[in-house]
């Protein structure tokens, strides 16, 4: 564990560097460039990603090599996270002339509408402060001959990724009028084994599977991971002295504590979108209820006492309201209510059963479980309507959101040997497509946009 | 004291039971338990399970150290009551003796809900165990939910076997 703590630390102080450099777009982008389009459509979008150029080939402390090496890596970074979201059509690197340095700034755009690509992306990396790097990122029209936008980053070696995160945040916002989502981690559970005694350890790992990382052993059950918004810390649920706990693993210590002391069995933990409070939720006697406490300790809340199971919980982006579930009325269902526990609403009437209903970033859609026979991904809005699923096969479960509220992940268990793999699919339900893990996935929990 | 009345209700439980062996508790042995008790080795057979330990009670128990739940259903039937009959009548001849009764649920339901649907079987299990006069201190309860299943298949049968309360001594 020991050079991966280092790894951790260099990771975290590195991080409010990056992003100081912002070079401006230029001026007035012409509307002709903003159409808006279904999305069926963005899928022939050509979006040309030619390594990134370089002022003098130098080593650099990156595990990528030189600037150089850098460069392309940047790239196929890039194409792979544009290209595994259904929206665009690019082109990466190994089949692209490679621009000059000169050229970054201004393209050689023959070249480029000769290759049938719309849009074009060219960057730099050269060495900046310290043995820090500089990434410049451009976007261009290519028919227009116009910059669309442009940015730079200086990061840490440990961070390179970032930028082609970045980068691919940049185009991907620009394009499609979205917010951004590939600067951000993923916590979820790693599973090997046998069906009936399945290793289930936390794990990290960035939104497109690199810089992968097992935070525990597997001697004891790990579920439901979450991570905080400042992505310190994560939540999730352990046994301790043979009872289901929650546990806060701080990702700065490399450290683990209880949440909080208590004979009871303790289950689903989350965070406010602020990080300030944690719900949970705790059987007592067979009945379980959902508390809010403060993130920092202290006294808890109780939020529910119908008599059955309350559990789960997902506060509404302005953090005024919690979608949670309960089988009050006899089975799961989604309900509502205000963060004092007031107010507490069914709201889903589907038939079957509803469960783990996340709230998203947007607000806009609440994501779920519904069940009737298997187990489906679905969304509603927050009044209960316009429900629609996202996924048809066996059994999906625990959506989680992407941090822009356009994408949604969830595991899937095949039939069978029990064997789950994590997944993601948009919100048309057409893009779906397996996340790459080392070993069997589930519990994906998608954090924010990283600080 | 209570003993007497617990052993007269065991034998009228073990005739029960066996009257109604087609009911829906299969004859299985108990998953292992794990990391949170230890199980005595049975040693060949030659002088039989060590009596008040974990492999007697297994022994005696003869698979009625389960018992099973329709879907979503956490009720207490009568085959159920015969087995915690036979479980109580054991415990009270062996009054030093704790017991863990764990909580399972079938792979088919939410890992959350089934964790906390496993802790309500267990639960009641331990409910009606204490109705029978076993004092409370004795039983602690834990919940797998659907992390700790006993049948690997996916389907009805296999799932019938997975909704269960099994009850583990503590040696």
């Amino acid at each position: 564990m020991k050079p991966s703590a280092v790894l951790v630390t260099l990771a975290l102080f590195s991080a409010p560097i990056l992003a100081q450099e912002t070079v401006p777009p230029t001026q007035a982008a012409p509307e002709a460039a903003i159409e808006v389009l279904d999305e069926s459509d963005w899928q022939d979008l050509g979006i040309a990603i030619p390594a990134f150029a370089t002022n003098a080939d130098v080593p650099t402390a990156t595990s990528a090599g030189s600037t150089a090496a850098l460069g392309t890596s940047l790239a196929q970074i890039i194409t792979a996270n544009l290209k595994n979201n259904g929206l665009f059509k690019p082109v990466g690197p190994e089949t692209l002339p490679r621009p000059a340095y000169e050229e970054v700034r201004a393209p050689a755009y023959q070249t480029w509408s000769g290759r049938s690509a719309e849009m074009l992306v060219q960057g730099f990396v050269r060495p900046g402060e310290g043995n820090q790097l500089l990434v410049g990122c451009y976007l261009y029209d290519v028919a227009l001959k116009q910059q669309l936008a442009s940015a730079a980053w200086q990061v840490a070696p440990t961070d390179w990724r970032r930028a082609a995160h970045k980068c691919a945040d940049l185009v991907y916002a620009r394009l499609s009028g979205e917010n951004p989502f590939f600067d951000s981690r993923i916590a979820y559970i790693a599973e090997t084994g046998p069906k009936d005694r399945r290793m289930k350890r936390l794990a990290i790992m960035d939104s497109d599977g690199a810089n992968h990382r097992y935070l525990t052993t597997g001697q004891t059950i790990a579920l439901t991971p979450r991570y905080s918004p400042d992505y310190k810390s994560i939540l999730y649920l352990s046994y301790f002295n043979g009872q289901p706990r929650i546990y806060i693993y701080d990702l700065e210590r490399n450290s683990q504590r209880l949440l909080l002391q208590t004979s009871n069995p303790l289950f689903a933990p989350r965070w406010s979108p602020d990080g300030k409070w944690v719900l949970y939720s705790m059987a007592a006697g067979g009945n379980t209820d959902i508390y809010k406490m403060p993130a920092s300790g202290g006294a808890a809340v109780r939020l529910t006492d119908a008599p059955g199971i309350d559990i789960g919980g997902s506060f509404s982006p302005d953090g005024k309201r919690i979608v949670f579930e309960s089988d009050r009325s006899g089975s799961q269902q989604v309900y509502v209510m205000n963060i004092d526990g007031t107010d507490q609403r069914r709201i889903s009437f589907f038939g079957g059963r509803s469960a783990t209903p996340e709230w998203s970033p947007r607000g806009d859609q609440i994501a779920f479980t519904h069940i009737a026979g298997n187990l489906r991904i679905a969304v509603m809005d927050p009044s209960g309507k316009g429900m629609r699923y996202l996924t048809d096969s066996w059994q999906d479960e625990a959506p989680t959101w992407a941090p822009n509220g356009r994408i949604v992940q969830f595991f899937r268990t095949a039939r069978g040997s029990g064997k789950a793999s994590l997944w993601q699919v948009d919100l048309t339900g057409r893009n779906e497509r397996r996340l790459p893990t080392p070993v069997d996935g589930s519990d994906p929990a998608w954090g924010p946009l990283r600080p | 004291m209570t003993d007497k009345r617990i052993s007269v209700a065991a034998v009228l439980a073990v005739s029960l039971v066996l009257g109604a062996c087609a009911g829906k508790a299969p004859k299985t042995m108990p998953p292992d338990p794990g990391g949170a008790v230890s199980t005595a080795a049975t040693d060949g057979g030659r002088t039989g399970p060590v009596p008040g330990s974990q492999a007697d009670f297994v022994a005696r128990m003869m698979g009625q150290d389960s018992i099973y739940f329709d879907t979503d259903r956490f009720n207490i039937d009568s085959a159920d009551m015969a087995a915690l009959q036979a479980q109580a009548t054991w415990l009270a001849r062996y009054p030093a003796k704790r017991a863990t009764i764990e909580g399972h649920a079938d792979e088919r339901g939410t890992r959350e809900y089934n964790l906390a649907l496993g802790e309500r079987r267990a639960n009641a299990a331990k409910n009606y165990m204490v109705s029978l006069g076993i004092d409370a201190a004795r039983l602690n309860t834990i919940s797998y939910g659907k992390e700790r299943p006993v049948a690997l298949g996916s389907d009805e049968a296999s799932w019938a076997r997975n909704r269960r309360a099994v009850t583990v001594t503590i040696d």
